[in-house]
């Protein structure tokens, strides 16, 4: 494998440029993903049947905190970032994790405000509205989820292989995915939550 | 008894449980044979486990080929049934699930993984790769599609077949109209499968974009790759879409969400919207390779470089555009609007224009040319008047204000079985020609492969010019009968035997392939057809690693240029190659997701908790595994180069 050191390590490495692209284009994808269940959303949001609407059930408390927590992690990845660059090992290690606990804070306070729409009746089955409400909520909570545990063996890998290209190019393009979580959270914060509760 | 009664099928018929014998002897069959002559680990070591791209190529192309035969016998009893007025020989039910199966299986099971067979084979040699850029994502694009394609046939035989058409509409494919779990095959086992093809999609990109030989700007590719390329685009665009809707119609039917439902909310016209916003660029999915395959071939046979190359990329790239801004032309009479038809009427319209362009390009590249009919080429020469035929009527049926008379009529399914046949399955058999010498080593026998084409193009005309009439006539589609009085029982008659004559060619190239197995000369160099693109320069059959040396790549038709002006396409010495290792994970992965598949399908949840574990295992094995590939030395590159006649199996 022939190692480029004129390039930050993650971007090395032929293999590594590859998968950075790669990814890019994932990303493309996983806009195209979310955009459509935007387009649902808006399509359903005023078709809430017997339930209740977005302006009955939404609480501005967690929902900021649930901004500020993934924001914040956010910030924190590009720190452990940049840490990587500088190679110190341990600065990135300690900012994954507190991005990684920012991550699981976030899922902590959105699962208990789905136990509250579901106690409130506002569960996935109650109208189209809170269908596709907690399917796109759902479906950017799986990801932070998925994020958590792949961050995780990240970890793992770099304290226990240390930086090389490898490791590097896999907490880089992890970086990429939790920014992209921190972006669709925008867009769900803005056009969710703040307009639903204007 | 509640639990096995689920997988019994709803509507049995002989048919049904001579199929359930036909699969259990052919799985003896072939369980048997490979015990008998050892080849267990033969299949695992080179095939199952196998990350090159020239071997997923052919493995796609087998799948599709197979898939093509199962559509083919729906079809022939679609065609059986509605050959003479008030026939009784399939019931209703049966029918409709027929024509569900018939599209699923043609355009998702056999004309995506002919697409993919091809560009799996030809677009890594046409840019002087070594390989795709994922190559183990790669083996796991293929095996999600072929799981997915196999956990849709089995649903003939376990729990019953969707029958809510390949569109499946709701409400009609809701729990309340369709209460088998046939929609739920449907929904899951096309989810596998797609995730297989956008990964694909993001694979190809890559390898495009990023693994051209030096010297090959993007205006310097050859047009197939260009094709591919415009296609990936539109898969990693267009798959997200169908992701969501499936995940949300299976929602409805499992869960009990309220998406497409026809109360508390729900909105069917919804499903309408995903399915095309999906829907319509697919077709550009199929038919851009396609014409990258025509473009190939006419530029080969005509021995001229292709007119028009550079209109020829702006007009696919306007198409890609275009297809996702005319699906509601799906819907024109449900309800939305002269404005709206309006809008999607003209862009709908609008994309003849591009497509003309290619075509004259075409017949400007056939101008001057000194055109050699082979069997390729006779393909891409009828191709061109037959999807004439089928473009026009897309035109006619593009007109909102018109569209109130074909809609819903055999109209349309002939029209496009006019533009899928001569445009999808002519430039796949084309191109499967083509490639075959080499992908085998061996030439295909023109004779027959004439006769072949010959015997299909006629019998398209036959199966659907008829249905333009007795559409006109207004003989509504997925009807499984109609009465004598309305006379459409003579076209139908007609249509019967041109689908019987479809039958016939198929069968002859399935024949063809018999026969130049047993009989061709295995003798022919490795350029047989004075080819122009860089795939001819590798030796044949091609190598592990494709090219030996990286080709140096100055014109658009490099080999043409290598071979004519003499360009050097393969400077400096041999140099050990780095090659990826086999692995089972991407099959073992694809098993698992079709037993989540099929748990999935059946809601039994503990099964579907625990492959979803499984399908996790696999990332994250994946994840920490320690895989540098491989190198093959320079003595071994020596030698496989020096042998090449001997591997091809010629004296």
């Amino acid at each position: 494998m022939k190692i480029d050191h004129s390039l930050p390590l993650e971007y090395s490495t032929e293999e590594n440029r590859l998968k950075v692209l790669g990814f890019w284009i994932f990303l493309g994808a996983e806009i195209m993903l979310f955009a459509t269940l935007f387009a649902s959303y808006f399509t359903l949001v005023d078709r809430t049947g017997n339930g209740p609407s977005g302006a009955e059930i939404f609480e501005i408390t967690p929902v900021l905190i649930e901004t500020v927590v993934l924001l914040t992690s956010s910030f924190t990845i590009g720190l452990a970032v940049h840490a990587m660059r500088l190679g110190n090992k341990k600065a990135m290690l300690s900012f994954f994790a507190v991005t990684l606990l920012l991550g699981a804070g976030f899922l902590a306070v959105e699962i208990s405000e789905f136990v509250h729409y579901v106690h409130i009746g506002a569960g996935i089955q109650t109208s189209a509205f809170t269908s596709i409400l907690l399917t796109t909520l759902g479906t950017h909570g799986a990801h932070v989820t998925l994020g958590f545990f792949w961050g995780l063996s990240i970890m793992l890998q770099v304290a226990k292989r240390g930086l090389t290209p490898e490791t590097a190019n896999k907490s880089f393009i992890f970086s990429l995915y939790w920014h992209f979580l921190d972006v669709v959270w925008i867009f769900i914060f803005s056009f969710i939550y703040l307009k639903g509760m204007m | 008894m509640d639990f096995f009664h689920r997988f019994a099928v709803p509507h049995p018929n002989p048919a049904i449980y001579a199929s359930m014998v036909a699969i259990g002897l052919t799985v003896i069959a072939i369980v048997a044979g490979l015990t008998y002559f050892k080849k267990w680990g033969y299949l695992w070591r080179e095939w199952l486990t196998t990350v090159d791209h020239k071997r997923i190529g052919i493995m796609y192309l087998i799948s599709a080929l197979l898939m093509l035969f199962r559509g083919g016998a729906d079809a022939l009893m679609m065609r059986a049934q509605l050959a003479v007025p008030e026939n009784t020989l399939l019931d209703a039910q049966h029918y409709n699930e027929i024509f569900t199966t018939h599209g699923v299986v043609m355009i998702l099971f056999m004309a995506m993984p002919f697409i993919m067979a091809l560009m799996n084979f030809v677009v890594p040699l046409q840019i002087g790769a070594r390989d795709v850029a994922f190559p183990r994502l790669n083996a796991l694009s293929f095996w999600l599609f072929f799981m997915g394609a196999m956990l849709f046939n089995i649903s003939f035989v376990v729990g019953g077949s969707p029958d809510a058409g390949w569109t499946s509409y709701f409400p009609l494919a809701g729990n309340e109209f369709s209460q088998s779990v046939g929609t739920n095959y449907y929904m899951i086992s096309i989810q596998i499968a797609g995730i297989g093809t956008l990964m694909t999609g993001i694979n190809f990109m890559t390898t495009i974009l990023k693994m051209r030989a030096p010297g090959m700007t993007l205006m310097k590719m050859p047009m197939f790759t260009w094709s591919a390329l415009i296609a990936n685009v539109i898969i990693v665009f267009a798959f997200p879409v169908l992701t969501v809707a499936l995940a949300m119609g299976t929602m409805d039917r499992l869960f009990g969400t309220h998406f497409f439902t026809t109360n508390n909310g729900g909105m069917d016209m919804l499903w309408a919207n995903l399915f095309w916003v999906w829907g319509h660029p697919e077709v550009y999915i199929l038919i851009l390779p396609a014409f990258g395959i025509y473009s190939e071939v006419i530029s080969t046979f005509a021995r001229r470089n292709l007119y028009g190359y550079k209109s020829m990329v702006a007009s696919m790239v306007i198409i890609s555009l275009l297809s996702f801004l005319v699906w509601a032309h799906h819907f024109f009479t449900m309800g939305q609007g002269a404005v709206a038809n309006s809008i999607f009427s003209i862009t709908t319209m609008a994309i003849a224009v591009p497509t003309g362009v290619k075509i004259f390009n075409w017949l400007f590249t056939l101008w001057k040319g000194k055109i050699e009919i082979t069997t390729p080429m006779l393909y891409a020469l009828l191709f061109i008047p037959l999807f004439t035929i089928g473009g026009v009527t897309g035109v006619m049926l593009g007109m909102s204000a018109a569209d109130y008379q074909y809609h819903n009529t055999m109209f349309l399914v002939a029209h496009f079985h006019m533009v899928i046949i001569p445009g999808v399955v002519f430039a796949m058999l084309a191109g499967l020609t083509y490639y075959w010498p080499k992908m085998f080593g061996f030439m295909l026998n023109e004779k027959i492969g004439k006769l072949a084409a010959w015997i299909i193009a006629v019998s398209t005309l036959l199966a659907f010019m008829p249905m333009f009439f007795s559409g006109l006539d207004g003989q509504a589609r997925r009807m499984y009968t109609y009465s004598e009085a309305t006379g459409f029982g003579p076209w139908n008659m007609v249509a019967l035997v041109g689908a019987l004559g479809l039958a016939a060619g198929f069968v002859l190239i399935v024949y063809n392939i018999y026969y130049s197995t047993r009989y061709a000369s295995r003798d022919i160099s490795s350029d047989p057809w004075d080819a122009r693109t860089l795939e001819w320069a590798t030796h044949t059959p091609v190598p592990a690693y494709n090219f030996a040396v990286v080709p140096q790549v100055n014109s658009i038709e490099a080999l043409w240029d290598a071979k004519k002006k003499g360009h050097v396409l393969f400077k400096g010495k041999y140099e050990k190659i780095h090659m990826p290792n086999s692995s089972g994970v991407p099959f073992i992965m694809g098993v698992i997701f079709f037993i989540w598949g099929f748990a999935f399908v059946f809601a039994i949840w503990p099964l579907v908790i625990l492959s979803t574990i499984g399908i996790f295992a696999c990332m994250a094995h994946r994840s920490f595994e320690k895989d540098h590939g491989h190198y093959i030395s320079v003595e071994q590159i020596e030698e496989i180069e020096g042998t090449e006649t001997k591997l091809r199996g010629a004296n």
